[in-house]
């Protein structure tokens, strides 16, 4: 049975086909054609963003807290341009997205035609795929394609060009079960000879330490189940990179938190004293390693990653697993039981001894005050107010990022949505409003900072429209805060250009949203104000004005080691090299 | 140094290649993807190199499949054992990518270069022209009264040999087809 149909409908028939229930998108002359179609039904519900950057954050935001692919809708030109910080972010943190763009009618393509861009060529390198598709045909099979893609392997953004010709002629609708998807399938079993090899290794192993990654999340709610199982059996300790948050439990007791650059002080020394780091879906990004050739100097590294071009990248390892974490994990369980589920309990106990002393040093205290909030305290009573309950976060980028990584407890994966590959600022407000859209009745809070907050905070106005009580819990020290930090420890406390003199008035700008706002800056008041915040009815700004020149601690300076962390101010004194000073 | 004047390895242009060019172990190979011939496919493998900061000496692309829509590229790179198998497995990676077969150590492979070679001038110079075409059997494929194309086909070693020889002959222009290759034996 073939069905015959416009293009504009096959784009709406296959999102059904996919199971896809929310597009965000942005009209435009080019998108017409879908955009009748998307008028036309009550399936897919359509999210009118403000900026198709917000559209693709949003996109993220419900990915992340789903596990589904995240859908956008945008027109040609300066509509698809406008996703590529989106795509970039998605690629670097592999984020499942697919993203429509329509396209200029295929007789015009190189004519420089109104609101004509080459889509496939700008996004190429920011695409796990993209494709333009230039016969009616070959449309729903290639939207078919796009979420086998997204969603298959090492997950990531795809992009179909739709030019409007192709929309509005007539060709045959090729099912989701017809499509052929068969040449793209990435091994999902590890090597059972080497899943053995790591199970002889930890039994043997003195020292061990998991370090975990966004992969365990990207491999579904089973991985991380797997993952408490095997730390909950072996014993060993368990730290995880910024993607990773929520895997295992924060309130679990081989957890030593985040590991890296402002990670804690027992991971990141635990990382570099073990003697068998065992990666699972991480991929020692120069923000974990620090100091490429002092980074974990006396460990055997075993690394599960299903994307072969993650081994050997950065650091050599000794026994790569390629396949999913998931699969690997059972296959890995199942092999370590087998063969008596042995551990090295004298190592392991005193394994555990240091990394209590190193505990002990308390590397997340700071100096509280009772006039002006610190924004470590804001963070600690935000986690203080909303434990326990369902509670979505994001975050922007910059030190609120990190404070939040490091004083928000995460139970459970896909709660936790940030950037971190790409570092986009503006991702947090519009990733908020997607996670609220998945999760309607759940509490979504934004961490943001002022700054960042400011680059995408055209979305209150989709918050308030779409009725999503998301709540913008923002640092103000009315400067770009991380930026600020490495000025003063780089670059001779030369400030240029970190501070925001003509930030708006947020409780004014919420009363103009159309939504409530209010601001706080005594300690005493901040209970209240967050209480009111979580109180209150709908989309909520709350303007916590905070310590300026607050620095984030630890901090691995850059160019040096897991074991040179600096632990306060006083340590900061000429504690960057000439040579760190020229790494990011 | 080539006929082309081109010092190896100099063809690194990425603004991002910030490694150490002198560094130890760097080696050539010569790698052969088997690739969905669609649109844009060459574009995602040199944009590939061209991001990362890889090395291509030499690169050559052709449909081989007409019905199955598939084209053969043939890259010779250079790098360090480390910097070649990353380039695979980013190879592997992008999605109409089939293979990628290494030729330098999946076994002994035949590698080929077709060039064609101007070269004029008149008297004895024109004479050993011939001559030395004849011993590397370059055949003449245009000729006037005081130039010659030749076309060579062989090792990129040999047309770098017949290049050398030519430049004092009067050789005024090269075109070189870039490396071809295939593993020798029955599979």
């Amino acid at each position: 049975m073939t069905r015959q149909m416009t293009g504009a409908k096959m784009v709406v028939q296959a999102l059904k086909d996919q199971g896809v229930d929310t597009v965000f998108g942005y009209p435009g002359g080019a998108a017409l054609p879908i955009y009748d179609e998307i008028f036309q039904q009550n399936d897919i519900r359509h999210i009118l963003v403000r900026h198709e950057q917000g559209a693709i954050h949003a996109a993220e935001g419900y990915a992340r807290s789903t596990g589904k692919p995240g859908v956008v809708l945008v027109t040609s030109g300066p509509g698809a341009t406008n996703t590529v910080t989106g795509l970039m972010d998605a690629l670097l943190d592999s984020i499942p997205i697919v993203v429509l763009s329509a396209q200029v009618p295929t007789f015009m393509i190189g004519t420089d035609a109104f609101q004509e861009a080459d889509t496939v060529g700008i996004t190429r390198p920011c695409t796990k795929h993209n494709w333009l598709v230039r016969e009616t045909d070959k449309l729903a099979e290639t939207i078919h394609q796009a979420f086998h893609v997204a969603t298959t392997g090492r997950p990531g953004p795809t992009l179909i060009d739709i030019p409007k010709d192709v929309q509005f002629a007539n060709g045959t609708y090729t099912t989701r079960a017809k499509a052929d998807t068969a040449h793209y399938a990435p091994p999902v079993k590890g090597d059972s000879d080497a899943i053995t090899e790591l199970a002889a290794l930890m039994e043997k192993a003195e020292r061990p330490i998991f370090y975990t990654g966004g992969g365990v999340i990207n491999s579904g709610p089973h991985a991380s189940q797997l993952l408490r199982e095997l730390v909950g059996a072996t014993g060993f300790p368990v730290t995880s990179t910024l993607m990773g948050l929520g895997a295992f439990p924060a309130s679990g007791k081989e957890w030593l938190g985040m590991l890296g650059m402002h990670g804690l002080y027992e991971a990141n020394m635990a990382m570099h004293d073990c003697d068998l780091m065992i990666n699972i879906g991480a991929r020692f990004d120069d923000r974990i390693t620090g100091r490429i050739d002092a980074f974990s100097p006396k460990s055997k590294k075993a690394h599960i990653d299903i994307d072969p071009s993650s081994i050997n990248k950065v650091i050599h390892v000794d026994l790569p697993i390629i396949g999913d974490v998931a699969h690997v994990l059972e296959d890995l369980l199942r092999i370590w039981k087998a063969r008596g589920r042995k551990v090295n309990k004298a190592g392991l106990k005193t394994w555990w001894e240091e990394i209590d002393a190193w505990r002990a040093v308390d590397c997340l205290s700071f100096k509280e005050n009772t006039t002006t909030i610190q924004p470590q305290y804001a963070i600690q009573r935000l986690e203080e107010l909303t434990k326990g309950r369902e509670r979505y976060v994001t975050t922007e980028v910059g030190q609120h990022q990190m404070w939040a990584a490091q004083y928000l407890g995460f139970e459970d994966p896909n709660h936790w949505m940030t950037s971190g590959g790409l570092g986009t600022m503006g991702y947090g407000l519009p990733a908020s409003v997607g996670a609220q859209v998945a999760h309607p009745d759940a509490l979504v809070i934004n961490v943001a900072g002022d700054a960042s907050w400011l680059m995408n905070m055209q979305e209150m106005g989709t918050a308030v429209q779409f009725r999503l009580p998301v709540k913008q819990f923002i640092l103000n020290n009315e400067r770009l805060g991380m930026v600020r930090q490495w000025q003063e420890l780089l670059h001779g406390e030369r400030y240029s250009h970190s501070w925001s003199e003509s930030l708006p008035d947020f409780v004014k700008l919420a009363e103009a949203f159309g939504c409530k706002g209010r601001v706080v800056s005594d300690p005493a008041e901040l209970d209240d104000a967050i209480q009111e915040m979580l109180d209150y009815d709908g989309p909520f700004i709350l303007d916590v004005l905070v310590e300026k020149h607050a620095n984030c601690f630890p901090m691995i300076p850059s160019g040096e080691p897991h074991n040179k962390m600096l632990l306060g101010e006083a340590s900061t004194q000429g504690a960057i090299g000439s040579s760190g000073a020229v790494l990011v | 140094m080539s006929a082309l004047r081109i010092k190896k390895g100099s063809s690194r242009k990425s603004a991002y290649d910030l490694r150490n060019p002198n560094a130890d172990g760097v080696e050539t190979h010569t790698l052969a993807c088997i690739v969905d011939n669609e649109a844009g496919v060459l574009a995602r493998v040199i944009g590939l190199f061209a991001g990362r900061g890889y090395n291509i000496d030499s690169l050559t692309v052709a449909e081989i499949d007409h019905m199955g829509h598939r084209s053969r590229i043939t890259i010779v790179t250079t790098g360090t054992p480390a910097v070649i198998e990353q380039i695979k497995a980013q190879l592997g990676r992008i999605v109409p990518v089939h293979e990628v077969h290494d030729l330098t150590v999946e076994g002994r492979a035949v590698e080929r270069e077709l060039a064609l070679l101007k070269v004029s001038g008149s008297g004895d110079k024109r004479v050993e022209a011939l001559r030395l075409a004849d011993i590397f059997r370059a055949n003449a494929v245009d000729s006037t009264l005081e130039s010659f194309v030749f076309e060579i086909t062989g090792t990129p070693e040999k047309i770098d040999a017949f290049a050398d020889l030519m430049r004092p002959l009067g050789l005024v222009e090269i075109a070189r087809t870039g490396v071809a290759a295939l593993s020798r034996g029955a599979e």
